[in-house]
């Protein structure tokens, strides 16, 4: 028998020389396997029902699996300005292991609507996965929601958002503002307004940080461009009075027009172009576009 | 040189199963065996015997104390080149056959081929096994297991050879052969310390014997040595005895046998002689006078009486 | 090393006359076999369903035998005292590991390269040739069977001082977490509290990290396997059962045999 004094500082140090090179090799292979991973590995199987089969009924247990790796998925595809090819099939095995899982079915209507880089575009996608979740959640009536916001903004199909927000607020306990929401999008689609209000109402309907991020961002973009609107019938006004482009915001606080130099949302002065168009200053326009609003 | 030596060996076992206590398998044994000797280690069930062995195989780790075999210190595992031994209740390989086991067990010792093929023969005929050597381990009776095991234990000629319980599980043809064989080894030079708590085969074959009860050492000689502690005695042989002589010597000892025409009276020695003027007196025809030493199993009921010493399984 | 030799041999012997292992290998040739079957249901992608199918097979076959017979390396010999007679020869307690792990090695690998042929036999039968993404395939055999290396050093391990039923829960455990390292990982990269995630990524490292040797989707898509990877995965087996094997060797070492 080695006794403990002995052979104890040894295998400290083994343990420890041991646990680095572990650690070390496995770092490598970390990065290497990032390059190499071939995505598809994570899909032995493209259907949701298999996966069912073979859960052998911790099929809510692997519901929560298929969830984060589609949320892991989609970020990883944002860094890296991916297709997110898998978005879809993943959120379609996990609902079809959990049909209850609403958040599953919101995050693929969200997302799957938004326009590349920030997502695939695929608004089709999106109404396939919200039938889905109304045929298993058939008293959920918020889907009537989402499913008119995909053709609001995916579709730009006006006429069958209306629809869609009509059909949900025919449901009992749907809230009011349903019917309104109807009626101002079949009037004014295309208006900011409009936009703000269903953006807005989506960032109230849902405590998912990622989809009330996007929401925020989309608000925010919209005040922007509500901004730049304001801001530059100030400057045609100035235009149409002095018959000179202002050069400087300074010109139109000179003139009274405007109370001080317009700042954007991230804090930096809006940019007023020899020609006097306002613009986006561009590191704030980076910012928003890493973020995925593009303008 | 002794062949062995023990020296204060020591062995706690921690029972219990929330407040571990210890349990003294072993107390301060120490005792020695010299080259070329018949060792026997003789004690009731629990003694320790099979406790000794083991750690002097390096199987179990003593507490304290330590060993020397064949001069070595008891960390030397190159010595076991030279060591042999038979388990308590041996189980081997089912799925081996005698002569692949033993082909095995000479590989361990690094046997080359040829040797290793002429030992594992001439032993599977020493132990008489020659025929039933390809059958598969499992096949085998209690007493064959017996005698492979002690195959396996001589399969490298060893110098000194422990052997644990060897008689265990052997019909008397069995026990004879392995009493021929352990003579045999001593008359080759070999040490032999077997363990076993049947007092005949220490009666028939040791030259010396170690007692143990409860992990301690209660007695260590020859034969002679320890049962001289007993006390000597003789036994008397009358013949055609008259009944008022039987009864007078009746007075003189309780053990007193009639057989037919013959009386046997165990007398202790200084009472001997009164006895004999008692059956001169009689007019009794004295046979013989024999010297009777207290057997070995007086002894062992005298010195550990009836107590009954428990028997545990120790699960470590 | 004659010694370490000979009991790994002798466990090889052992595992061999053991008819587990041909129930197993059976099994796995049959299953190979239904591949091919429903390869012919779903047309154009009989390969692909072969190549996941077969691998997969040959994994957890291979799985199977590691820690049927890994768990009894030491305790079946242990609780049999078949240990009293090998232990009192001259030979060293780590031998009696290095033996061991040594047959279960060898044992793995015929079954494997069994496993395989029948295999390639398959692959052949479906594509009636051999082409360029075939050698990877190899590639990925290989990672499986440092795979089943690894499961057997582990099996062994917890077979030095568990019992059978406990030794393959927790063989079986490492195998399905290992296999789920990559979740952990993003688990450890998603959580807010840094000594949270400073645990997370402690045990990522620590827990056998099986998922890093599968490579058979990729493969089966025809990809090939980089060198480096090839290389790393090969130095993380080494290191990761030579740890292992340490650890058995000391425990084993100071054990007293009851």
């Amino acid at each position: 028998m080695i006794p403990v004094r002995r052979w104890l500082p040894f295998a400290i140090l083994v343990a420890l020389l041991g646990g680095a090179a572990v650690v070390h090799i496995q770092r490598n292979l970390d990065a290497e396997m990032t390059v190499f991973h071939v995505e598809a590995q994570e899909l032995y199987l493209t259907s949701g029902d298999w996966v069912k089969r073979l859960s052998l009924g911790y099929h809510g247990l692997l519901a929560c699996l298929y969830w984060t790796r589609a949320v892991q998925h989609f970020g990883r595809q944002r860094l890296a300005h991916g297709e997110y090819r898998l978005l879809y099939p993943l959120l379609d095995i996990t609902t079809t292991l959990d049909p209850e899982l609403i958040l599953a079915y919101r995050f693929g209507a969200v997302f799957l609507t938004e326009e590349p880089p920030s997502g695939p575009g695929r608004p089709e996608l999106a109404i396939k996965l919200l039938e889905k979740g109304l045929q298993q959640n058939p008293a959920y009536w918020r889907f009537w929601y989402d499913i008119g916001f995909v053709y609001y903004r995916g579709f730009k199909d006006y006429q069958k958002a209306s629809e869609a927000f009509y059909q949900g607020s025919e449901y009992p306990g749907a809230a009011p503002w349903m019917r309104i929401m109807a009626a101002k999008v079949a009037a004014e689609g295309g208006t900011r307004q409009t936009a703000r209000a269903l953006w807005q109402e989506l960032y109230n309907s849902t405590d998912d940080p990622t989809i009330r991020a996007s929401a925020e961002l989309h608000l925010l973009g919209l005040r922007i461009d509500d901004e730049i609107e304001f801001l530059q019938a100030k400057v045609d006004h100035y235009i149409h009075v002095t018959r000179k482009v202002p050069s400087r915001w300074e010109d139109l606080f000179a003139a009274g027009l405007l109370p001080g130099r317009p700042l954007d949302p991230m804090g930096r002065p809006y940019r007023l172009k020899y020609d006097g168009t306002v613009l986006l200053d561009p590191q704030s326009r980076i910012f928003t576009s890493k973020l995925g609003w593009r303008e | 040189m002794p062949a062995l030596e023990i020296i204060e060996l020591t062995k706690d076992y921690l029972r219990g199963f929330w407040r571990k206590r210890p349990h003294r398998a072993l107390d301060r044994l120490s005792l020695t065996v010299e080259e070329g000797e018949i060792f026997g280690l003789l004690g009731p069930n629990g003694a320790g015997k099979t406790t000794t062995l083991k750690i002097l195989l390096r199987l179990v780790y003593p507490t304290s104390g330590t060993a020397r075999l064949l001069g070595k210190p008891l960390e030397d595992i190159d010595v076991h080149q030279r060591l042999g031994y038979l388990p308590e209740s041996p189980y081997f390989y089912d799925y081996l056959t005698a002569r692949e086991f033993l082909d095995y067990c000479g590989q361990l010792f690094g046997l080359d081929t040829a040797r290793r093929r002429q030992r594992v023969g001439s032993l599977l005929e020493r132990v008489g096994l020659t025929d039933a050597a390809d059958f598969a381990l499992r096949h085998y009776s209690r007493g064959m297991l017996q005698r492979v095991a002690i195959a396996q234990a001589l399969i490298n000629d060893p110098d000194l050879v422990f052997l644990d319980e060897p008689m265990l599980g052997l019909d008397p043809v069995g026990r004879r052969e392995v009493r021929d064989i352990i003579l045999e080894l001593r008359a080759r030079g070999k040490t032999v310390c077997f363990s076993t708590h049947i007092l005949s085969d220490v009666e028939s074959l040791c030259d010396r014997l170690a007692i143990l009860n409860r992990g301690r050492l209660h007695g260590l000689g020859t034969l002679d040595q320890i049962l001289q502690l007993a006390g000597r005695a003789s036994e008397v042989l009358v013949a055609k005895p008259s009944p008022a002589l039987a009864d007078a010597l009746r007075t003189f000892g309780n053990m007193l046998r009639v057989a037919g025409d013959r009386l046997t009276l165990t007398v202790p020695d200084e009472k001997i002689y009164p006895v004999i003027d008692l059956i001169r007196q009689h007019g009794g025809q004295l046979l013989a006078i024999n010297p009777v030493r207290t057997s070995l199993e007086d002894y062992f009921f005298e010195a550990f009486g009836t107590e009954k010493v428990p028997e545990v399984t120790l699960k470590e | 090393m004659q010694r370490v030799a000979a009991i790994a041999l002798n466990t090889f012997r052992e595992a061999v006359r053991d008819r587990v292992l041909y129930n197993l290998i059976v099994f796995a040739l049959l299953l190979i076999g239904t591949a091919i079957l429903f390869g012919e249901i779903s047309i154009g992608i009989q390969t692909l369903i072969l190549i996941n199918l077969g691998l997969a097979a040959i994994t957890f076959f291979g799985l199977a035998i590691a820690i049927f017979i890994g768990i009894g390396l030491v305790y079946k010999e242990l609780d049999k005292r078949t240990l009293y007679a090998l232990l009192s020869k001259p030979v060293r307690r780590y031998e009696f590991i290095l033996g061991k792990f040594g047959g279960l090695a060898l044992t793995l690998l015929i079954n494997t390269a069994f496993m395989t042929a029948g295999f390639f036999l398959a692959l052949y039968y479906v594509k009636r040739s051999f082409d360029a993404g075939d050698p990877p395939i190899l590639v990925a055999i290989y990672f499986i069977f440092l795979q089943l290396l690894l499961a057997t050093a582990l099996a062994l391990l917890f077979s030095c001082f568990s019992s059978p039923v406990l030794s393959a829960a927790f063989t079986l455990g490492l195998f399905l977490v290992g296999s789920f390292a990559a979740d952990l990982k993003d688990l450890a990269d998603a959580l807010e509290a840094p000594w949270l995630e400073g645990v997370m990524r402690a045990i990522y490292y620590a827990v056998p990290n099986f998922s890093n040797f599968n490579v058979i989707t990729a493969v089966a898509h025809g990809h090939s396997v980089p060198a480096t990877l090839f290389w790393s995965n090969t130095a993380y087996a080494a290191v990761y059962i030579t740890l292992v094997l340490l650890a058995s060797m000391l425990i084993f070492q100071n054990r007293n045999l009851k």
